[in-house]
Protein backbone atom coordinates (compact mmCIF):
# COMPACT_ATOMS: atom_id res chain seq x y z
CA UNK A 1 0.00 0.00 0.00
CA UNK A 2 2.84 2.49 0.98
CA UNK A 3 5.46 3.05 -1.13
CA UNK A 4 7.92 2.23 1.08
CA UNK A 5 6.51 -0.83 0.84
CA UNK A 6 7.96 -2.19 -2.23
CA UNK A 7 10.77 -4.51 -0.53
CA UNK A 8 9.57 -5.41 3.18
CA UNK A 9 12.55 -7.05 3.81
CA UNK A 10 14.72 -3.85 4.20
CA UNK A 11 12.50 -2.53 6.95
CA UNK A 12 12.82 -2.04 10.29
CA UNK A 13 10.04 -3.34 12.67
CA UNK A 14 7.58 -0.68 12.48
CA UNK A 15 7.96 -0.06 8.97
CA UNK A 16 7.48 -3.70 8.24
CA UNK A 17 4.28 -3.90 10.10
CA UNK A 18 2.71 -0.74 9.37
CA UNK A 19 3.37 -2.55 5.39
CA UNK A 20 2.42 -6.22 6.41
CA UNK A 21 -0.92 -4.81 8.18
CA UNK A 22 -2.15 -3.47 5.29
CA UNK A 23 -1.50 -5.89 2.66
CA UNK A 24 -4.45 -6.95 0.13
CA UNK A 25 -5.39 -9.70 2.40
CA UNK A 26 -5.50 -7.84 5.44
CA UNK A 27 -7.99 -5.99 4.03
CA UNK A 28 -10.15 -8.83 3.43
CA UNK A 29 -9.84 -9.50 7.37
CA UNK A 30 -11.10 -6.20 7.84
CA UNK A 31 -13.69 -6.25 5.64
CA UNK A 32 -14.61 -9.34 7.04
CA UNK A 33 -15.50 -7.40 10.48
CA UNK A 34 -18.39 -5.47 8.69
CA UNK A 35 -19.65 -8.65 7.13
CA UNK A 36 -20.08 -9.96 10.88
CA UNK A 37 -21.32 -6.37 12.00
CA UNK A 38 -23.76 -6.39 8.98
CA UNK A 39 -25.05 -10.18 10.00
CA UNK A 40 -25.81 -8.85 13.43
CA UNK A 41 -27.57 -5.79 12.32
CA UNK A 42 -29.47 -7.61 9.98
CA UNK A 43 -30.22 -11.11 11.94
CA UNK A 44 -31.38 -9.09 14.48
CA UNK A 45 -34.31 -7.26 14.08
CA UNK A 46 -35.79 -9.87 11.23
CA UNK A 47 -34.86 -12.83 14.33
CA UNK A 48 -36.62 -10.80 16.46
CA UNK A 49 -39.81 -10.77 14.53
CA UNK A 50 -39.52 -14.06 13.67
CA UNK A 51 -39.76 -14.49 17.51
CA UNK A 52 -42.88 -12.26 17.67
CA UNK A 53 -44.72 -13.89 15.14
CA UNK A 54 -43.90 -17.42 16.80
CA UNK A 55 -44.95 -15.55 20.21
CA UNK A 56 -47.81 -14.08 18.81
CA UNK A 57 -48.77 -18.07 17.14
CA UNK A 58 -47.78 -20.00 20.11
CA UNK A 59 -50.73 -17.92 22.37
CA UNK A 60 -53.30 -17.91 19.46
CA UNK A 61 -56.79 -19.03 20.09
CA UNK A 62 -56.89 -20.74 16.61
CA UNK A 63 -55.46 -24.25 17.30
CA UNK A 64 -53.43 -25.05 14.38
CA UNK A 65 -51.60 -21.59 14.36
CA UNK A 66 -51.02 -22.40 18.19
CA UNK A 67 -49.77 -26.09 17.23
CA UNK A 68 -47.88 -24.05 14.18
CA UNK A 69 -45.99 -22.04 16.72
CA UNK A 70 -45.22 -24.31 19.54
CA UNK A 71 -43.94 -26.83 16.51
CA UNK A 72 -42.20 -24.04 15.41
CA UNK A 73 -40.24 -23.48 19.01
CA UNK A 74 -39.48 -27.21 19.97
CA UNK A 75 -38.33 -28.43 16.60
CA UNK A 76 -35.72 -25.09 16.26
CA UNK A 77 -35.07 -25.33 19.49
CA UNK A 78 -34.51 -29.07 19.64
CA UNK A 79 -31.83 -29.21 17.12
CA UNK A 80 -28.09 -28.77 17.62
CA UNK A 81 -26.93 -25.43 15.82
CA UNK A 82 -24.46 -26.88 13.92
CA UNK A 83 -26.73 -29.38 12.58
CA UNK A 84 -29.28 -26.67 11.64
CA UNK A 85 -26.40 -24.89 9.70
CA UNK A 86 -25.37 -28.31 8.11
CA UNK A 87 -28.82 -29.60 7.13
CA UNK A 88 -30.22 -26.83 6.53
CA UNK A 89 -29.33 -24.17 4.77
CA UNK A 90 -28.26 -27.14 1.73
CA UNK A 91 -31.89 -28.07 1.75
CA UNK A 92 -33.03 -24.56 1.54
CA UNK A 93 -30.61 -23.66 -1.43
CA UNK A 94 -31.63 -26.82 -2.72
CA UNK A 95 -35.11 -26.52 -2.51
CA UNK A 96 -34.83 -22.83 -4.05
CA UNK A 97 -33.01 -24.44 -7.00
CA UNK A 98 -35.78 -26.82 -7.64
CA UNK A 99 -38.36 -24.69 -7.69
CA UNK A 100 -36.68 -22.40 -10.29
CA UNK A 101 -36.25 -25.51 -11.81
CA UNK A 102 -39.56 -26.53 -12.22
CA UNK A 103 -40.90 -23.36 -13.05
CA UNK A 104 -38.10 -22.32 -15.83
CA UNK A 105 -37.39 -26.01 -17.02
CA UNK A 106 -40.36 -27.59 -17.88
CA UNK A 107 -39.12 -29.95 -20.81
CA UNK A 108 -36.03 -31.11 -18.65
CA UNK A 109 -36.91 -34.66 -18.78
CA UNK A 110 -33.61 -35.96 -17.19
CA UNK A 111 -33.32 -36.63 -13.34
CA UNK A 112 -32.36 -33.83 -10.65
CA UNK A 113 -30.64 -36.63 -8.78
CA UNK A 114 -28.12 -38.53 -10.60
CA UNK A 115 -26.09 -40.79 -8.06
CA UNK A 116 -24.53 -38.03 -6.09
CA UNK A 117 -24.78 -35.15 -8.35
CA UNK A 118 -27.60 -32.65 -7.57
CA UNK A 119 -28.58 -31.55 -11.21
CA UNK A 120 -30.64 -28.99 -12.21
CA UNK A 121 -30.62 -26.65 -15.76
CA UNK A 122 -28.46 -24.00 -15.78
CA UNK A 123 -30.88 -21.25 -15.77
CA UNK A 124 -32.37 -22.69 -12.79
CA UNK A 125 -28.84 -22.54 -10.73
CA UNK A 126 -29.07 -19.68 -7.89
CA UNK A 127 -27.17 -17.68 -8.02
CA UNK A 128 -26.65 -18.42 -11.73
CA UNK A 129 -23.31 -19.75 -12.46
CA UNK A 130 -21.84 -16.84 -14.55
CA UNK A 131 -22.45 -14.13 -12.18
CA UNK A 132 -19.55 -12.58 -10.72
CA UNK A 133 -17.95 -14.11 -7.35
CA UNK A 134 -19.45 -11.36 -5.19
CA UNK A 135 -23.31 -12.38 -6.17
CA UNK A 136 -22.49 -15.92 -5.12
CA UNK A 137 -21.19 -14.63 -1.72
CA UNK A 138 -24.17 -11.74 -1.18
CA UNK A 139 -26.00 -14.85 -1.45
CA UNK A 140 -24.31 -17.00 1.15
CA UNK A 141 -24.93 -14.30 3.03
CA UNK A 142 -28.46 -13.78 3.13
CA UNK A 143 -28.69 -17.52 3.05
CA UNK A 144 -26.62 -17.55 6.11
CA UNK A 145 -28.99 -14.30 7.71
CA UNK A 146 -32.39 -16.12 7.23
CA UNK A 147 -30.66 -19.42 9.19
CA UNK A 148 -29.58 -17.22 11.85
CA UNK A 149 -32.41 -15.47 11.92
CA UNK A 150 -34.56 -18.98 12.16
CA UNK A 151 -32.74 -20.44 15.01
CA UNK A 152 -32.71 -17.44 17.02
CA UNK A 153 -35.89 -16.80 16.22
CA UNK A 154 -37.51 -19.50 17.89
CA UNK A 155 -35.27 -19.20 20.98
CA UNK A 156 -36.88 -15.31 20.92
CA UNK A 157 -40.55 -16.65 20.24
CA UNK A 158 -39.81 -18.68 23.50
CA UNK A 159 -38.33 -15.59 25.43
CA UNK A 160 -41.20 -13.33 24.27
CA UNK A 161 -43.82 -16.01 24.78
CA UNK A 162 -42.87 -16.32 28.82
CA UNK A 163 -42.78 -12.27 29.08
CA UNK A 164 -46.16 -12.07 27.62
CA UNK A 165 -47.44 -14.61 30.05
CA UNK A 166 -45.42 -12.70 32.86
CA UNK A 167 -47.48 -9.66 32.44
CA UNK A 168 -50.14 -9.41 35.25
CA UNK A 169 -53.08 -11.18 34.64
CA UNK A 170 -55.53 -7.79 36.66
CA UNK A 171 -53.91 -6.06 33.71
CA UNK A 172 -55.19 -7.68 30.98
CA UNK A 173 -58.91 -8.23 32.74
CA UNK A 174 -58.79 -4.26 33.72
CA UNK A 175 -58.26 -3.93 29.59
CA UNK A 176 -61.32 -5.65 29.03
CA UNK A 177 -63.10 -4.42 32.03
CA UNK A 178 -62.07 -1.12 30.10
CA UNK A 179 -63.99 -2.45 26.71
CA UNK A 180 -60.95 -2.88 25.04
CA UNK A 181 -61.07 -5.15 22.18
CA UNK A 182 -59.04 -8.96 22.29
CA UNK A 183 -56.60 -7.26 19.46
CA UNK A 184 -56.75 -3.92 21.78
CA UNK A 185 -55.86 -5.49 24.80
CA UNK A 186 -52.91 -7.51 23.06
CA UNK A 187 -51.06 -4.18 21.64
CA UNK A 188 -51.98 -1.31 23.83
CA UNK A 189 -51.44 -3.40 27.32
CA UNK A 190 -49.65 -6.11 26.51
CA UNK A 191 -47.17 -5.88 24.43
CA UNK A 192 -45.75 -2.48 25.83
CA UNK A 193 -45.29 -3.80 29.40
CA UNK A 194 -43.93 -8.10 28.42
CA UNK A 195 -40.31 -6.04 27.44
CA UNK A 196 -39.52 -5.28 30.27
CA UNK A 197 -39.71 -9.67 31.28
CA UNK A 198 -38.50 -10.69 27.90
CA UNK A 199 -35.81 -8.15 27.69
CA UNK A 200 -33.00 -10.42 29.79
CA UNK A 201 -33.84 -13.59 27.77
CA UNK A 202 -33.35 -11.77 25.04
CA UNK A 203 -30.19 -10.00 25.94
CA UNK A 204 -28.76 -12.82 26.58
CA UNK A 205 -29.87 -14.11 23.03
CA UNK A 206 -28.04 -11.30 21.48
CA UNK A 207 -24.97 -12.00 23.65
CA UNK A 208 -25.08 -15.76 22.38
CA UNK A 209 -25.86 -14.59 18.76
CA UNK A 210 -22.47 -12.82 18.80
CA UNK A 211 -20.91 -15.23 19.82
CA UNK A 212 -22.32 -17.77 16.99
CA UNK A 213 -21.32 -15.29 14.35
CA UNK A 214 -18.22 -18.09 13.61
CA UNK A 215 -20.79 -20.49 12.55
CA UNK A 216 -20.71 -18.15 8.99
CA UNK A 217 -17.52 -20.27 8.14
CA UNK A 218 -19.72 -23.17 7.82
CA UNK A 219 -22.03 -21.88 5.29
CA UNK A 220 -19.52 -20.42 3.16
CA UNK A 221 -19.11 -16.80 4.15
CA UNK A 222 -15.13 -15.93 4.76
CA UNK A 223 -15.44 -14.33 8.32
CA UNK A 224 -13.80 -13.12 10.87
CA UNK A 225 -12.38 -16.44 12.62
CA UNK A 226 -11.40 -18.00 8.37
CA UNK A 227 -9.25 -15.33 8.00
CA UNK A 228 -7.51 -15.03 11.27
CA UNK A 229 -6.94 -19.15 11.38
CA UNK A 230 -5.60 -18.15 7.11
CA UNK A 231 -3.45 -15.13 8.42
CA UNK A 232 -2.13 -16.28 11.24
CA UNK A 233 -0.77 -19.45 9.73
CA UNK A 234 3.12 -20.38 8.76
CA UNK A 235 4.42 -18.11 6.19
CA UNK A 236 7.43 -18.97 4.62
CA UNK A 237 9.34 -16.90 2.44
CA UNK A 238 8.73 -18.55 -1.41
CA UNK A 239 5.30 -17.78 -0.91
CA UNK A 240 4.87 -14.33 0.77
CA UNK A 241 7.24 -11.08 1.25
CA UNK A 242 5.96 -10.88 4.55
CA UNK A 243 6.96 -14.30 6.17
CA UNK A 244 6.37 -15.18 9.60
CA UNK A 245 6.09 -18.37 12.05
CA UNK A 246 2.66 -19.49 13.55
CA UNK A 247 1.00 -16.42 14.66
CA UNK A 248 -2.34 -17.42 15.24
CA UNK A 249 -2.56 -17.16 18.44
CA UNK A 250 -1.94 -13.14 18.51
CA UNK A 251 -4.95 -13.17 15.61
CA UNK A 252 -6.87 -15.30 18.01
CA UNK A 253 -5.82 -12.93 20.78
CA UNK A 254 -6.95 -9.87 18.85
CA UNK A 255 -10.68 -11.70 18.05
CA UNK A 256 -10.95 -11.74 21.39
CA UNK A 257 -10.63 -8.14 22.64
CA UNK A 258 -12.88 -7.45 19.37
CA UNK A 259 -15.77 -9.67 21.16
CA UNK A 260 -15.09 -9.22 24.50
CA UNK A 261 -15.16 -4.95 23.82
CA UNK A 262 -18.50 -5.99 21.36
CA UNK A 263 -20.09 -7.64 24.24
CA UNK A 264 -19.42 -4.85 26.60
CA UNK A 265 -20.57 -2.60 24.71
CA UNK A 266 -23.82 -4.59 24.28
CA UNK A 267 -24.29 -5.05 28.11
CA UNK A 268 -23.95 -1.02 28.67
CA UNK A 269 -26.61 -0.20 25.81
CA UNK A 270 -29.21 -3.61 27.46
CA UNK A 271 -28.90 -1.58 30.54
CA UNK A 272 -30.24 1.58 29.28
CA UNK A 273 -32.84 0.06 27.65
CA UNK A 274 -33.95 -1.78 30.67
CA UNK A 275 -33.74 1.49 32.63
CA UNK A 276 -36.17 2.86 29.82
CA UNK A 277 -38.61 -0.10 29.64
CA UNK A 278 -39.05 -0.30 33.73
CA UNK A 279 -39.98 3.31 33.71
CA UNK A 280 -43.60 3.37 34.87
CA UNK A 281 -44.05 -0.41 35.59
CA UNK A 282 -45.47 -2.30 38.10
CA UNK A 283 -42.48 -3.93 39.05
CA UNK A 284 -39.96 -3.58 41.32
CA UNK A 285 -37.79 -1.75 39.55
CA UNK A 286 -40.34 0.02 38.01
CA UNK A 287 -41.69 1.10 41.78
CA UNK A 288 -37.55 1.82 42.69
CA UNK A 289 -37.43 4.91 39.54
CA UNK A 290 -40.88 6.14 41.21
CA UNK A 291 -40.15 7.04 44.50
CA UNK A 292 -36.41 7.75 43.74
CA UNK A 293 -38.28 10.52 41.40
CA UNK A 294 -39.33 8.74 38.07
CA UNK A 295 -36.90 10.38 35.40
CA UNK A 296 -35.29 8.28 32.78
CA UNK A 297 -31.89 8.23 32.62
CA UNK B 1 -28.18 -47.76 -20.64
CA UNK B 2 -27.14 -45.90 -17.84
CA UNK B 3 -24.24 -44.71 -19.59
CA UNK B 4 -26.92 -43.52 -22.48
CA UNK B 5 -29.19 -41.17 -19.76
CA UNK B 6 -25.98 -40.07 -18.48
CA UNK B 7 -24.32 -39.18 -21.56
CA UNK B 8 -27.91 -37.47 -22.90
CA UNK B 9 -27.82 -36.01 -19.72
CA UNK B 10 -24.19 -34.32 -20.26
CA UNK B 11 -25.59 -33.25 -23.70
CA UNK B 12 -28.70 -31.62 -22.45
CA UNK B 13 -26.52 -29.92 -19.93
CA UNK B 14 -23.74 -28.87 -22.14
CA UNK B 15 -26.27 -27.22 -24.79
CA UNK B 16 -27.52 -25.05 -22.25
CA UNK B 17 -24.06 -24.35 -20.78
CA UNK B 18 -23.28 -22.91 -23.96
CA UNK B 19 -25.40 -19.29 -22.64
CA UNK B 20 -23.14 -19.25 -19.86
CA UNK B 21 -20.05 -20.82 -20.29
CA UNK B 22 -18.30 -19.91 -16.85
CA UNK B 23 -16.77 -22.85 -14.81
CA UNK B 24 -16.42 -22.30 -11.27
CA UNK B 25 -12.75 -23.61 -9.56
CA UNK B 26 -13.36 -24.79 -6.42
CA UNK B 27 -9.68 -24.90 -4.44
CA UNK B 28 -8.76 -24.42 -0.55
CA UNK B 29 -6.31 -22.02 -0.52
CA UNK B 30 -4.25 -23.07 2.16
CA UNK B 31 -2.17 -26.01 0.71
CA UNK B 32 1.21 -23.72 -0.85
CA UNK B 33 2.55 -24.45 -3.61
CA UNK B 34 0.26 -25.69 -5.14
CA UNK B 35 -2.64 -22.98 -3.70
CA UNK B 36 -2.55 -20.33 -1.35
CA UNK B 37 -3.61 -17.10 -1.08
CA UNK B 38 -1.10 -14.52 -1.63
CA UNK B 39 -0.42 -11.08 -0.39
CA UNK B 40 -2.63 -9.27 -2.03
CA UNK B 41 -5.75 -11.58 -1.11
CA UNK B 42 -6.06 -13.83 -4.41
CA UNK B 43 -5.77 -17.30 -5.23
CA UNK B 44 -2.08 -18.19 -6.08
CA UNK B 45 0.10 -20.94 -7.06
CA UNK B 46 1.22 -23.44 -9.18
CA UNK B 47 -2.96 -24.89 -9.82
CA UNK B 48 -3.76 -20.98 -10.32
CA UNK B 49 -1.36 -20.64 -13.19
CA UNK B 50 -2.05 -24.38 -14.53
CA UNK B 51 -5.94 -23.51 -14.01
CA UNK B 52 -6.34 -20.38 -15.77
CA UNK B 53 -3.83 -21.88 -18.93
CA UNK B 54 -6.22 -24.84 -19.01
CA UNK B 55 -8.92 -22.41 -19.47
CA UNK B 56 -7.96 -20.45 -21.91
CA UNK B 57 -6.65 -23.50 -24.19
CA UNK B 58 -10.14 -25.09 -23.88
CA UNK B 59 -12.22 -21.86 -24.20
CA UNK B 60 -13.45 -21.40 -20.81
CA UNK B 61 -14.13 -18.33 -18.41
CA UNK B 62 -13.01 -19.61 -14.93
CA UNK B 63 -13.96 -17.87 -11.62
CA UNK B 64 -12.06 -19.38 -8.82
CA UNK B 65 -13.71 -20.47 -5.78
CA UNK B 66 -12.54 -21.31 -2.05
CA UNK B 67 -13.78 -23.68 0.12
CA UNK B 68 -13.05 -25.61 3.04
CA UNK B 69 -11.43 -28.98 1.85
CA UNK B 70 -13.46 -30.94 4.37
CA UNK B 71 -16.89 -30.14 2.12
CA UNK B 72 -15.02 -29.68 -0.81
CA UNK B 73 -16.63 -32.57 -2.22
CA UNK B 74 -19.94 -32.58 -1.28
CA UNK B 75 -20.11 -28.70 -2.56
CA UNK B 76 -19.34 -29.88 -5.94
CA UNK B 77 -22.07 -32.61 -6.00
CA UNK B 78 -24.31 -30.34 -5.10
CA UNK B 79 -23.29 -27.77 -8.15
CA UNK B 80 -22.10 -24.81 -5.99
CA UNK B 81 -18.71 -24.81 -8.22
CA UNK B 82 -17.70 -27.22 -11.25
CA UNK B 83 -14.52 -28.28 -10.73
CA UNK B 84 -12.28 -29.00 -7.58
CA UNK B 85 -8.48 -27.84 -8.33
CA UNK B 86 -6.97 -28.60 -4.85
CA UNK B 87 -3.98 -30.84 -5.12
CA UNK B 88 -6.49 -33.67 -4.83
CA UNK B 89 -4.83 -36.86 -5.45
CA UNK B 90 -7.32 -39.76 -7.73
CA UNK B 91 -7.63 -42.77 -5.59
CA UNK B 92 -10.67 -45.06 -6.43
CA UNK B 93 -12.60 -44.23 -2.86
CA UNK B 94 -12.73 -40.64 -4.26
CA UNK B 95 -13.38 -41.85 -7.65
CA UNK B 96 -16.25 -43.30 -6.82
CA UNK B 97 -18.15 -39.86 -5.65
CA UNK B 98 -17.07 -37.55 -8.55
CA UNK B 99 -14.88 -37.84 -11.65
CA UNK B 100 -11.13 -37.22 -12.44
CA UNK B 101 -9.13 -35.72 -15.48
CA UNK B 102 -6.03 -37.61 -16.02
CA UNK B 103 -2.79 -36.06 -13.48
CA UNK B 104 -1.76 -32.54 -14.00
CA UNK B 105 1.15 -33.69 -11.46
CA UNK B 106 2.63 -36.67 -12.00
CA UNK B 107 2.22 -39.57 -8.46
CA UNK B 108 3.05 -37.33 -5.44
CA UNK B 109 5.61 -38.81 -2.80
CA UNK B 110 4.42 -37.85 1.05
CA UNK B 111 6.92 -37.36 3.55
CA UNK B 112 7.10 -37.30 7.47
CA UNK B 113 8.08 -34.39 9.14
CA UNK B 114 9.22 -34.43 13.01
CA UNK B 115 10.96 -32.61 15.45
CA UNK B 116 13.88 -35.15 16.28
CA UNK B 117 14.96 -38.07 13.71
CA UNK B 118 13.86 -41.00 16.68
CA UNK B 119 10.46 -41.10 15.50
CA UNK B 120 9.05 -44.37 15.33
CA UNK B 121 6.87 -43.46 12.47
CA UNK B 122 5.16 -47.37 12.81
CA UNK B 123 3.45 -46.58 16.74
CA UNK B 124 3.99 -42.62 17.37
CA UNK B 125 1.00 -40.37 17.11
CA UNK B 126 1.14 -39.08 13.58
CA UNK B 127 -0.70 -36.00 12.45
CA UNK B 128 -2.38 -35.33 9.14
CA UNK B 129 -5.31 -33.55 7.52
CA UNK B 130 -8.55 -34.98 7.56
CA UNK B 131 -10.02 -37.01 4.30
CA UNK B 132 -6.48 -36.99 2.68
CA UNK B 133 -4.78 -40.17 1.64
CA UNK B 134 -1.88 -39.48 4.22
CA UNK B 135 -5.03 -39.97 6.66
CA UNK B 136 -5.76 -43.14 5.07
CA UNK B 137 -1.88 -44.20 4.83
CA UNK B 138 -1.43 -43.91 8.88
CA UNK B 139 -4.91 -45.18 9.94
CA UNK B 140 -3.42 -48.42 7.79
CA UNK B 141 0.21 -47.93 8.57
CA UNK B 142 -0.92 -48.84 12.41
CA UNK B 143 0.56 -45.76 14.21
CA UNK B 144 -1.94 -43.48 16.01
CA UNK B 145 -3.48 -40.97 14.21
CA UNK B 146 -4.33 -37.53 14.56
CA UNK B 147 -6.73 -35.64 11.99
CA UNK B 148 -7.01 -31.80 11.80
CA UNK B 149 -8.73 -29.97 9.52
CA UNK B 150 -6.17 -28.00 7.83
CA UNK B 151 -2.51 -28.56 7.07
CA UNK B 152 -1.37 -25.88 9.37
CA UNK B 153 -2.66 -27.36 12.12
CA UNK B 154 -1.29 -30.74 11.33
CA UNK B 155 2.16 -28.65 11.60
CA UNK B 156 2.14 -27.13 14.49
CA UNK B 157 0.27 -29.95 16.12
CA UNK B 158 4.09 -31.47 15.46
CA UNK B 159 5.53 -28.23 16.95
CA UNK B 160 4.16 -28.43 20.12
CA UNK B 161 4.27 -31.66 20.83
CA UNK B 162 0.97 -33.48 20.17
CA UNK B 163 2.21 -35.61 17.36
CA UNK B 164 5.17 -36.76 17.09
CA UNK B 165 5.32 -36.59 13.15
CA UNK B 166 3.22 -35.28 10.66
CA UNK B 167 2.62 -37.26 6.90
CA UNK B 168 2.01 -35.09 3.94
CA UNK B 169 2.55 -34.14 0.56
CA UNK B 170 6.52 -33.64 0.03
CA UNK B 171 6.27 -30.54 -1.70
CA UNK B 172 3.72 -28.52 1.28
CA UNK B 173 6.14 -29.52 3.80
CA UNK B 174 10.06 -28.78 1.73
CA UNK B 175 9.55 -24.88 2.03
CA UNK B 176 8.14 -25.14 5.71
CA UNK B 177 11.16 -27.59 6.94
CA UNK B 178 13.70 -25.21 5.02
CA UNK B 179 12.53 -22.36 6.66
CA UNK B 180 12.56 -23.51 10.00
CA UNK B 181 16.44 -23.48 10.93
CA UNK B 182 16.41 -26.53 11.67
CA UNK B 183 13.65 -27.26 13.90
CA UNK B 184 11.78 -29.59 11.42
CA UNK B 185 13.28 -32.13 9.36
CA UNK B 186 12.54 -34.90 7.30
CA UNK B 187 12.23 -38.53 9.32
CA UNK B 188 12.04 -41.80 7.45
CA UNK B 189 11.53 -42.76 3.44
CA UNK B 190 9.28 -40.92 1.49
CA UNK B 191 5.85 -42.57 1.07
CA UNK B 192 4.66 -43.22 -2.60
CA UNK B 193 1.05 -42.47 -2.47
CA UNK B 194 -2.24 -42.06 -4.42
CA UNK B 195 -2.05 -41.90 -8.49
CA UNK B 196 -0.77 -38.23 -9.06
CA UNK B 197 -3.08 -34.86 -8.71
CA UNK B 198 -5.86 -34.37 -11.53
CA UNK B 199 -8.85 -32.07 -11.31
CA UNK B 200 -12.17 -33.34 -10.22
CA UNK B 201 -15.57 -32.94 -11.58
CA UNK B 202 -19.11 -33.77 -11.22
CA UNK B 203 -19.59 -37.49 -12.62
CA UNK B 204 -21.71 -36.53 -14.80
CA UNK B 205 -20.36 -33.21 -16.30
CA UNK B 206 -18.11 -35.61 -19.20
CA UNK B 207 -17.92 -32.83 -21.76
CA UNK B 208 -16.37 -30.89 -19.43
CA UNK B 209 -13.85 -32.95 -18.24
CA UNK B 210 -13.18 -34.03 -21.92
CA UNK B 211 -12.26 -30.30 -22.43
CA UNK B 212 -9.81 -30.21 -19.31
CA UNK B 213 -8.38 -33.59 -20.17
CA UNK B 214 -7.80 -32.44 -23.95
CA UNK B 215 -6.13 -29.02 -22.44
CA UNK B 216 -3.58 -30.86 -19.96
CA UNK B 217 -2.75 -33.15 -22.70
CA UNK B 218 -1.57 -30.28 -24.61
CA UNK B 219 -0.09 -28.93 -21.56
CA UNK B 220 1.86 -31.78 -21.23
CA UNK B 221 2.68 -32.46 -25.37
CA UNK B 222 4.53 -28.47 -25.47
CA UNK B 223 6.07 -28.84 -22.27
CA UNK B 224 4.34 -25.81 -20.71
CA UNK B 225 2.95 -28.08 -17.88
CA UNK B 226 6.72 -29.14 -16.87
CA UNK B 227 7.61 -25.21 -17.00
CA UNK B 228 5.05 -24.66 -14.29
CA UNK B 229 5.86 -27.93 -12.25
CA UNK B 230 9.74 -26.79 -11.94
CA UNK B 231 8.76 -23.15 -11.30
CA UNK B 232 6.84 -23.79 -8.38
CA UNK B 233 8.37 -27.38 -7.06
CA UNK B 234 11.85 -27.06 -8.12
CA UNK B 235 14.28 -28.13 -10.78
CA UNK B 236 14.60 -32.07 -9.71
CA UNK B 237 10.72 -32.59 -9.46
CA UNK B 238 9.00 -35.12 -11.13
CA UNK B 239 8.11 -33.94 -14.52
CA UNK B 240 6.14 -35.64 -17.50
Amino acid sequence: MFSFCSDPETLGTVGWFSCYLTTGVHFSFYISFFKVLLLLAITAPVALSFGFLGAMAARSHFAPLRWLGKFYIAIVRGIPDIAFFMFFVIALDQGFEWVRHKVLCPDWDQPIRQGADFLVCSSAKLPLGSSPEWIHQTYGFFLAVITFAIVFGAFAANVLYGGMRAVPHPQLETAEAYGMSRRQTFWRVLVPQMWVYALPGLSNLWMVLIKATPLLFLLGVEDIVYWARELGGTKTPKFTAYPHGDWRMWYFLFLLVFYLGFTRISEIVLERLMVRFTHGQATTGGEKQRKAGGAIT
Amino acid sequence: MKKLIIGAAALALSASMAMAETVRMGTEGAYPPYNFINDAGEIDGFEREVGDELCKRAGLTCEWVKNDWDSIIPNLVSSNYDTIIAGMSITDERDKVIDFTQDYYPPTASAYVGVSDDVDLMNGMIAAQTATIQAAHVAESGAMLVEFATPEETLAAVRNGEADAVLADRDYLVPLVEDSAGALMFVGDPVPLGGGVGMGLRESDTELRDKFDAAITSMKADGSLNELLKKWFGEDTATY
